[in-house]
């Protein structure tokens, strides 16, 4: 099996699993007070801090919640309804449309039912958001709520430069949410030093566990909770903490950061040779996003792209006939989204960015992550060539 | 071989994919996404592609151990099945929309995309017996749907497995509780799926609008009342037709004229026929000799009616029925059977009725 869907999920890192183990044989609840209370919330603790300096945060800036769709609703109608509170003017969004579906629908839901107007930020063709856009969309700032930037997006995996577009947002006082779910542990990502007011990350990206993540809120910024009860993680997310869920969401943050550097420069070679390979064996395949060797520029440079993201465009084949036949080899990657039902969609990043309603529905998207291999590549390359003549043959709408 | 499964979500279609590869085969499923509104989560089991449906079809597979897609044929449907259906009303037709899905969508688009693939056949849940080449009656003749599939050509059949036309109805019930599937009680769907409410008329009425015209009696011309549409009857209706004589003697539609919106009416004796033409007809093989004894079905839910069937000159067939028979509507398919007691009832060919005396 040739798994390259790491940006769907990876693998859970044996450490992981290991200190999930042990900590799922314990009992406690760490709200309580006794002595098997104390012992959760030593390690739930234990674990903030962990995770907060792995990101460069201060623990009290960690809250624990389910996992990046949580956090993005979490930071987005938080910052919207305490902004709003506090000054009845500030109904603004400013928003990019290549975010993922848990920010773009959380702003929908806020416009169509508590009064929220929409600014849809310019994005490059790359999919980047400039300072420059931003600056543009903000304006004064007076009537913004809260603008929403991700920090590397997870379809094309473009990198945003998030410190420059804080602060564009700062300079007017407006405070910036980025969903940084792929960028953890894929590029450096200091929470501090970015200046970012709100960042969601999630575990199951890194090597663990799913269901559970964490939304990075600076002290002095308001949220208005999703989720009422016990006044878990500062008011903003009550709930019963999952200790062990919260203990491999650390351990694996820490590997993932650890071990990022020496990662992200093996993954950019092996995606490297995956996209040569494909674009020589499938000539008039297109990259979508940024290029591969892109450099953001800023204080301090850093990748353009993603390491481990492959996305390319098969002109006249249609997404999920190459995923069905790439199936069919054993090799597992992933084409935009699905609605309910499971009907492929075109990707609305690659229609956010330009392309063409054909492009868009021809794309697939390869993540590398930590279990990949040479092999991995060398399976795909063997495929891809009658993969997309054969899918080519096989368009669902022709006549 | 290596099969594709056409697993709308039901039992059937379940079952079939299930004894597809327990045969041995190498079986993929897919569901077919035809609705263009698919937000819809049912209750019920009336009719496909709804949300509920397509997760029904994916647990099945799941449980199968086989790959499983979503295909989206929404825009094919709609052309090809749902705009032909609101057309041959408007143009005074009574059409079968679900013979007209396995003639474009089921044995066409998706046969097609399932060859390009790399796929041998399509195996489906339809009630019919196959084998060599020849289309015949289920043994359960209360589900047979040998009447929508008679519209298969020798090519389509050729690329078709109907594992359930040896079966009763209970039987595959059984079939499906005996593996666990959830869906092994999941009530029969009956209604034209795009129409879940079963309101045809209203459906109608919706895409068609208001179009009022005059109900005239067959025998003395009079104009008996009015009504808001011709799309709302078919040839040999009884019900609803809102109009009272006064001599205690029911009434049939006997036509329908779209251009002037005429709905004749007449009684009983009227409203037999005796004669059917047909457009050109399409054969399950090779075509047959003409003119031959055969029995020929005029609706899908009719009894067959022995018949005689010869070419009318025009391309098309002259079907002569052995007895009178009320309710044969233009657009419905003239579906023509060789008798085969033992064996059931082979299907021949079939031809869409054009004309009627």
């Amino acid at each position: 099996m040739t798994y390259l869907d790491h940006a769907a999920t990876t693998p859970l890192l044996p450490e992981v699993l290991a200190a999930m183990t042990e900590q799922l044989g314990r009992v406690g609840n760490a709200s309580s007070l006794h002595a098997s209370g104390r012992a959760a919330r030593r390690a739930a603790e234990q674990s903030r801090e962990r995770l907060a300096e792995a990101l460069g945060a201060r623990p009290s800036e960690v809250l624990f919640t389910g996992g990046g769709t949580e956090s993005d609703n979490l930071a987005v109608k938080g910052l919207y309804w305490a902004r709003r509170a506090a000054d009845q003017r500030r109904r603004r969004i400013v928003v990019s449309p290549a975010e993922h579906h848990a920010v773009l629908d959380s702003v929908e839901w806020l416009a169509k039912h508590d009064g929220a107007e929409v600014t849809w930020l310019p994005v490059e063709a790359t999919g980047r958001v400039t300072p420059e856009a931003l600056g543009e969309a903000l304006g004064d700032g007076t009537d913004v709520a809260v603008a929403s930037v991700m920090w590397a997006n997870n379809e094309i995996g473009t990198v945003s430069d998030v410190p420059a577009l804080v602060r564009v947002a700062h300079a007017v006082g407006v405070p910036l949410h980025t969903d940084a779910v792929q960028a953890v542990g894929q590029v450096p990502v200091d929470f501090a030093a970015s200046g970012v007011d709100a960042l969601t990350m999630t575990g199951h990206k890194l090597g663990g566990p799913m269901g559970a993540g964490a939304l990075l809120l600076r002290r002095e910024v308001e949220c208005t909770p999703l989720m009422h009860g016990g006044g878990q993680e500062r008011d903003v997310r009550s709930g019963t903490l999952d200790v062990a869920a919260i203990v491999g969401l650390a351990v694996a943050a820490e590997a993932a950061v650890a071990t990022r550097e020496q990662r992200a420069a093996r993954l950019s070679r092996l995606r490297d040779r995956l996209v040569a390979g494909v674009v020589e064996a499938v000539p008039d395949a297109q990259l979508n996003g940024a290029p591969l060797d892109d450099v953001l520029g800023g204080s301090e440079p850093g990748p353009g792209r993603l390491p481990g993201n492959a996305h390319l465009s098969f002109p006249g084949a249609e997404g999920d006939a190459l995923l069905m036949l790439l199936d069919a080899r054993g090799v597992e990657c992933s084409t935009g989204s699905a609605c309910s039902a499971g009907v492929a969609r075109p990707s609305h990043v690659l229609l956010a960015v330009g392309a063409d309603p054909g492009r868009a529905r021809s794309s697939l998207r390869f993540s590398l992550g930590h279990t990949t291999s040479e092999a991995d590549v060398d399976a795909v390359l063997d495929a891809i060539a009658p993969v997309v003549e054969r899918a080519r043959n096989a368009g669902l709408n022709r006549r | 071989m290596r099969i594709l499964a056409a697993m709308s979500g039901g039992v059937d279609s379940a079952v079939a994919a299930a004894l597809a590869v327990e045969a041995g085969h190498d079986v993929t499923g897919v569901h077919l996404a035809l609705s263009q509104d698919r937000q819809t989560l049912r209750s019920g089991a009336r009719g496909c592609c709804s949300v509920e449906d397509a997760h029904d079809a994916r647990r099945v597979a799941d449980e199968l151990g086989v790959p499983f897609y979503v295909w989206d044929l929404a825009e094919r449907f709609t052309d090809d099945v749902v705009d032909d259906f609101v057309a041959e009303y408007a143009a005074g037709r009574t059409p079968n929309p679900c013979l007209r899905c396995n003639e474009r969508i089921k044995f066409t688009a998706v046969l097609d995309r399932a060859r390009a693939l790399g796929f041998d056949a399509v195996v489906t849940g339809h009630h019919a017996r196959l084998a060599d080449g020849h289309l015949r009656r289920s043994v359960d003749a209360a589900k047979d749907q040998s009447y929508v599939l008679g519209v298969l050509t020798a090519a389509q059949l050729a690329a078709a497995v109907f594992p359930l036309g040896g079966m009763t109805k209970q039987r595959v019930r059984e079939i499906a509780a005996e593996r666990g599937f959830a869906v092994a009680a999941k009530p029969d769907s009956h209604d034209i799926c795009f129409i879940p409410d079963g309101d045809t008329r209203g459906f109608l009425a919706r895409r068609l609008g208001e179009q009022p015209g005059p109900v005239v009696d067959a025998g003395t011309g009079a104009v008996l009342g009015e009504h808001g549409g011709t799309y709302g009857f078919t040839v040999g209706q009884r019900r609803g037709l809102g109009v009272d004589v006064g001599d205690a003697r029911p009434r049939y539609v006997l036509g329908i004229e779209p251009v002037t919106r005429t709905v004749t009416v007449g009684t009983a004796e009227l409203a037999g026929v005796t004669r059917v033409r047909t457009a050109t007809p399409t054969w399950t093989g090779p075509a047959p000799r003409l003119p031959l004894r055969a029995e020929v079905q005029l609706r899908a839910h009719g009894t067959a009616v022995r018949c005689e069937v010869a070419a009318d000159g025009d391309g098309g067939l002259l079907v002569t029925l052995a007895e009178a028979q009320r309710g044969v509507a233009p657009g419905q398919s003239a579906v023509v059977y060789l008798p085969d007691p033992v064996r059931g009832d082979r299907v021949l060919g079939q031809g869409t009725v054009a004309a009627t005396a």
